[in-house]
Order: structure tokens, then C-alpha cells, then sequence
């Protein structure tokens, strides 16, 4: 059975999507990636769909699910690369995918994930005496 | 160019749906965002008809109104049908209820949408996109 | 059917007489327009629709809509689209159809005339035949200039609605006028184009120059910035007049996830600093 390949980079993961998905490859990368969030402890998942034409409602949920997920198990999502045509689409069905980070391409998803998980370490002010 | 009938019993055909219907639409000449948001449209209604009618068919029809040129999709299937048309026709996904029928959200995206149905005797949906 | 053969043979016969008396009919119903189509095209036009004329009447019938009928109704619909660019009035392009109707009815008298019966049944049914065309060019016309009118809206509309790099990954849109579904269509194209172009991650949607606000105007803007956000984005929207502020407050519109601001200035320099912020997380 086909599966989409995760790829992974340091601690995150990446995902492109190139085929026109039918919807049990699309559940089928969802478990994956879940899984490989939970078994790498992944901070971060990055999905490439700039491959992708079609974005029905059922992709777009696939998509917000994997991001709802992700981020109960403490990692962050960012989707990238949506095309115009598709982003058009999307909103016209009426699906804005309000919990899904967004990102133009790639590098600036990389970009995010790692601003994103940069701890902020707390002053101890009281540490130069 | 001539009409076409395609099967919808599988997950499988629901892809094989959105790469003909894309193809029809190049054919026609439809701007990228027209051609995306057909093709939208009819993997919706393609996948209601899989998982809400029990596999159907999908009927492919150039239209020619003498001086415009469009694609009509007829989605048919003879499942259980639709009980409640206005409730199925509301908006599903934003009010996060809803049936998800996908059904209100394909109708934007088209310029016409019919929709037939009664319980017990099967649905059937057409769009129309003119270029 | 006997009036489409009797047809043919009318049209084979005298072809030439008939083109002569065809035209000169066409100029003395005032149908020539010598300013904008040559008299060598009109007769050119006219020796092309016979000779599509006689090959559908071959086909027995005389229902114009049928398929034996398409070289005819094509050649009408080109033409029709033609002369609608060059400026000929809807009746002008029927005509060329109606002043076909004399000669062919005088020798329709000269074939079929010993039949007083026949006769009417023949000038009937190719009466129905011809005005069929004749309005089937009208229609075509109007609806030339329908597309014609429509091409010119969206042209308009695209001049109307441009997108300006304000700074390094900051565009603006000054909209102006009134923002309905087919502006929302070609802004929506137009700045996401410029966002993949561009790389920009802020744009501002500048309402000033929109007039009005109202439920519909407020979900166009609302759908506007969901897309440029699916795109890596952010929307600022400025440019809100108090009275807008109160009705979309009255509206019950949410705008809770995007930032509004009252003037153009305000919205660049929180982009700027939003902007500054993202070089630094860069880093």
C-alpha cells in the first residue's frame, strides 16, 4: 500500500505531498505522522503541498486535524507552499483552516518552525551576584 | 470533445474524477481558478455520492448555449436520498455542525446547482461552470 | 420535404441573379454601412452563407437548430461577433438575413406559383425559417456585447485595483469603490499573485475609498484576508472611518483576528515593526 514519506530533519519532520491524494492515503499519512511525532518527539512538522491543485474540504480537514494533533502532542505545524488558485478555493468552500500556521515556501517554514521552538531562557537576574 | 460517464465506486474513482474533470476543463479554456474550483466541486459532490449515496455515476456534458461554452456534472446515485434539502443546503462547515455534505460549499463555487432528491429514491446533483 | 428541395433548386439555379438582388435589397433597407464593412465583404459573406444555406436544405430539414444546421448558425455567430466589435447595431446584422427573404420569395412565386396552396405553405414555412435566423443574429449580437461590456468591466476593475510594494515584504491595496463579488475575485488573484511574486507576509487592505460596509462588503474583506493567510500573509485592514467602525460593530461582524487600524500610516508602521520582528526570529 502507498504511504507518503516522512522525512525527518533534526527535530522536525518534513512532509512533501506530491501525488493527487485519495482520501485513505490522506488518513493513512495522518496516523503516520502522528505516530512519527510521538516516536521521534518531534517539535515540528512541516507540509509541502505546493505539488498540490486540489485542496477539497476533505484534504483541508486532514490538514487542520494533523495540526490539532501535532500540537497535542507539543509539536507545531506549518503548511506551506498553498497555491493562489487553491487558497481561492478554500475560502470560497468556506474553509479557512484558522488553526493551521501558514508559510509562503519551504525556507520560511523552516524559519517559523525553528523561531518557534527556540526556548526562551528566563534571566535569573540574582546570577551576577 | 464528447460527453462522458464516469463510475464513482471507489476511493480510486474519486481521484480518477478530479483528473477528468480538470482535463475537461483545460479543454475548455477556463482560467486557473475556474478550472480549480470545478474541479473542487466535483470531488465534493464525487465523494457525498461514495460515501452518502453508495457509489453513483458521474454524467460529463459539454454545454453550448450558442455563444457560450460551459461543463455540466450530473452526480447520480440511487441511494437513500436526502431528507431534509434546506438543512443539507446549509452551511456545515463554519457553523463546525452540520452534515458535511459538502453540498453548500460545491454550490459556491459553481454558477448553477441542481439538486434532486428524495428519500428512498436515490440523488442527483448537476453543476454547471460556464467559461 | 418539399419546400427544401424546391429551395435547393432555387438556390442552385440562379445563384448569381439571386446574390445581386440580395444585396441591392440589403442597401435599400439601409443595411450596407459602407464605413465600416466594405461591399466586396458584404457579397463575400453573402456567397458563403448560399452555399451553407443550400448544404443544410440538402439535409431535408428546415429546422435551423438542428445539426444540419450548424455551418449556418456559425457562420451567423461569427459574423454577428464581428460586426458587434465594429459598431453595427444588433438590427443593421439582421437585415443582411431578412433582405435575403424578397428574391427568394419572388421565385419561390415563379416555382411553385401554379399551386396557390403550395405556394403559401412554401412562403410560410421558409418565412419561419428566415426570421428564425434573422433573430437567432440578434440574439448573437446582444450577446457579443454582453461579453464585449463584461471584458471591459474586468478590465476596469484590474486597473482599478492595484497592488503596491510599500517596503521589503509589505504591499498595499487602496481599494476604491465599491467592493462586490467580482472586485473581491480579481483582488484575491491580484494579491496573492503579488504575495508568491513579492514573498510579502503583510498586506494592507486600505478602505477608505470604499464607501459602504455592509454585511456582504465585510465577508469579502473577511474572505480576502483568510486567503492571503493560507498564503503565509497577515491583513492589516486601515483606512476605517468611525461610521464603519459603528456599523460593523451593529453588524455583528467578527474581525477579532485581524488588525484594523484607522489610517494607512498606522497600519505601515505596525507592519514594519511585525516585519522587523520576523527578520530577527530569522536569525
Amino acid at each position: 500500500m502507498e504511504r507518503i514519506p516522512i522525512l525527518r530533519m533534526g527535530d522536525s519532520l518534513l512532509v512533501t505531498i506530491q501525488v493527487d491524494m485519495h482520501d485513505r492515503l490522506a488518513m493513512t499519512l495522518q496516523d503516520d505522522l502522528t505516530t512519527a511525532i510521538s516516536r521521534n518527539r518531534s517539535k515540528g512538522v512541516l507540509i509541502d503541498i505546493s505539488a498540490l491543485e486540489i485542496v477539497d474540504s476533505f484534504i483541508g480537514r486532514v490538514l487542520a486535524n494533523i495540526a490539532a494533533m501535532s500540537r497535542v502532542l507539543d509539536a507545531e505545524t506549518v503548511v506551506v507552499g498553498m497555491q493562489p488558485a487553491v487558497a481561492i478555493t478554500l475560502v470560497e468552500l468556506g474553509l479557512s483552516l484558522p488553526g493551521v500556521r501558514t508559510a509562503l515556501n519551504v525556507e520560511r517554514g523552516i524559519a517559523m518552525l525553528s523561531a518557534l521552538s527556540t526556548p526562551v531562557m528566563p534571566e535569573n537576574l540574582l546570577d551576577d551576584e | 470533445m464528447t460527453n462522458e460517464t464516469l463510475p464513482i465506486r471507489s476511493d480510486n474513482d474519486v481521484v480518477m474524477v478530479r483528473q477528468r474533470v480538470r482535463a475537461r476543463t483545460v479543454e475548455l479554456g477556463f482560467s486557473l481558478v475556474d478550472q480549480t474550483k470545478m474541479v473542487t466541486a466535483a470531488s465534493e459532490l464525487a465523494r457525498n455520492t461514495l460515501r452518502y449515496g453508495g457509489g453513483g455515476d458521474l454524467r460529463v456534458e459539454l454545454v453550448d448555449s450558442g455563444i457560450r461554452r460551459g461543463l455540466r456534472l450530473s452526480f447520480i446515485d440511487q441511494g437513500p436520498g436526502i431528507a431534509d434539502i434546506d438543512l443539507a443546503l446549509t452551511d456545515g462547515f463554519t457553523s463546525g455542525n452540520g452534515l458535511g455534505l459538502g453540498l453548500s460549499g460545491a454550490r459556491r463555487l459553481v454558477n448553477e446547482f441542481e439538486l434532486e432528491s428524495k428519500p428512498g429514491a436515490g440523488t442527483r446533483v448537476t453543476i454547471t461552470r460556464w467559461k | 420535404m418539399a419546400t427544401a428541395e424546391t429551395l435547393i433548386t432555387i438556390l442552385q439555379k440562379q445563384q448569381r441573379e439571386m446574390l445581386e438582388e440580395w444585396f441591392e435589397e440589403l442597401s435599400n433597407m439601409g443595411g450596407r454601412r459602407d464605413d465600416l464593412v466594405s461591399a466586396d465583404e458584404i457579397k463575400q459573406h453573402m456567397q458563403d452563407f448560399m452555399g451553407r444555406l443550400s448544404a443544410a436544405l440538402s439535409g431535408g430539414a428546415l429546422d435551423p437548430n438542428s445539426n444540419a444546421w450548424e455551418p449556418v448558425r456559425d457562420q451567423l455567430a461569427a459574423m454577428s461577433r464581428t460586426r458587434a466589435r465594429q459598431g453595427f447595431s444588433p438590427r443593421e446584422t439582421a437585415l443582411i438575413v431578412f433582405s435575403l427573404k424578397r428574391t427568394v420569395f419572388n421565385r419561390l412565386r415563379t416555382a411553385v406559383g401554379k399551386d396557390p396552396a403550395e405556394l403559401a405553405d412554401a412562403i410560410w414555412e421558409t418565412s419561419v425559417l428566415f426570421d428564425s435566423l434573422g433573430l437567432f443574429t440578434v440574439e448573437a449580437t446582444l450577446r457579443s456585447r454582453e461579453e464585449i461590456i463584461a471584458r471591459q468591466q474586468q478590465e476596469l476593475l484590474e486597473l482599478s485595483t492595484p497592488v503596491v510594494e510599500l517596503w521589503d515584504g509589505i504591499l498595499a491595496l487602496p481599494m476604491i469603490g465599491t467592493l462586490d463579488s467580482a472586485r473581491t475575485q480579481i483582488v484575491m488573484e491580484s494579491l496573492l499573485q503579488r504575495i508568491v511574486e513579492t514573498g510579502s507576509t503583510i498586506a494592507i487592505l486600505d478602505i477608505t475609498g470604499v464607501p459602504t460596509v455592509d454585511t456582504l462588503v465585510a465577508q469579502h474583506l473577511l474572505k480576502t484576508v483568510a486567503a492571503a493567510r493560507l498564503m503565509g500573509a497577515e491583513c492589516i485592514i486601515s483606512g476605517i472611518r468611525p461610521q464603519i467602525a459603528q456599523t460593523i460593530v451593529h453588524l455583528g461582524v467578527d474581525l477579532s483576528d485581524v488588525i484594523t487600524k484607522g489610517t494607512l500610516a498606522d497600519a505601515f508602521r505596525v507592519a514594519l515593526s511585525k516585519t522587523r520582528t520576523q527578520i530577527g526570529e530569522r536569525r
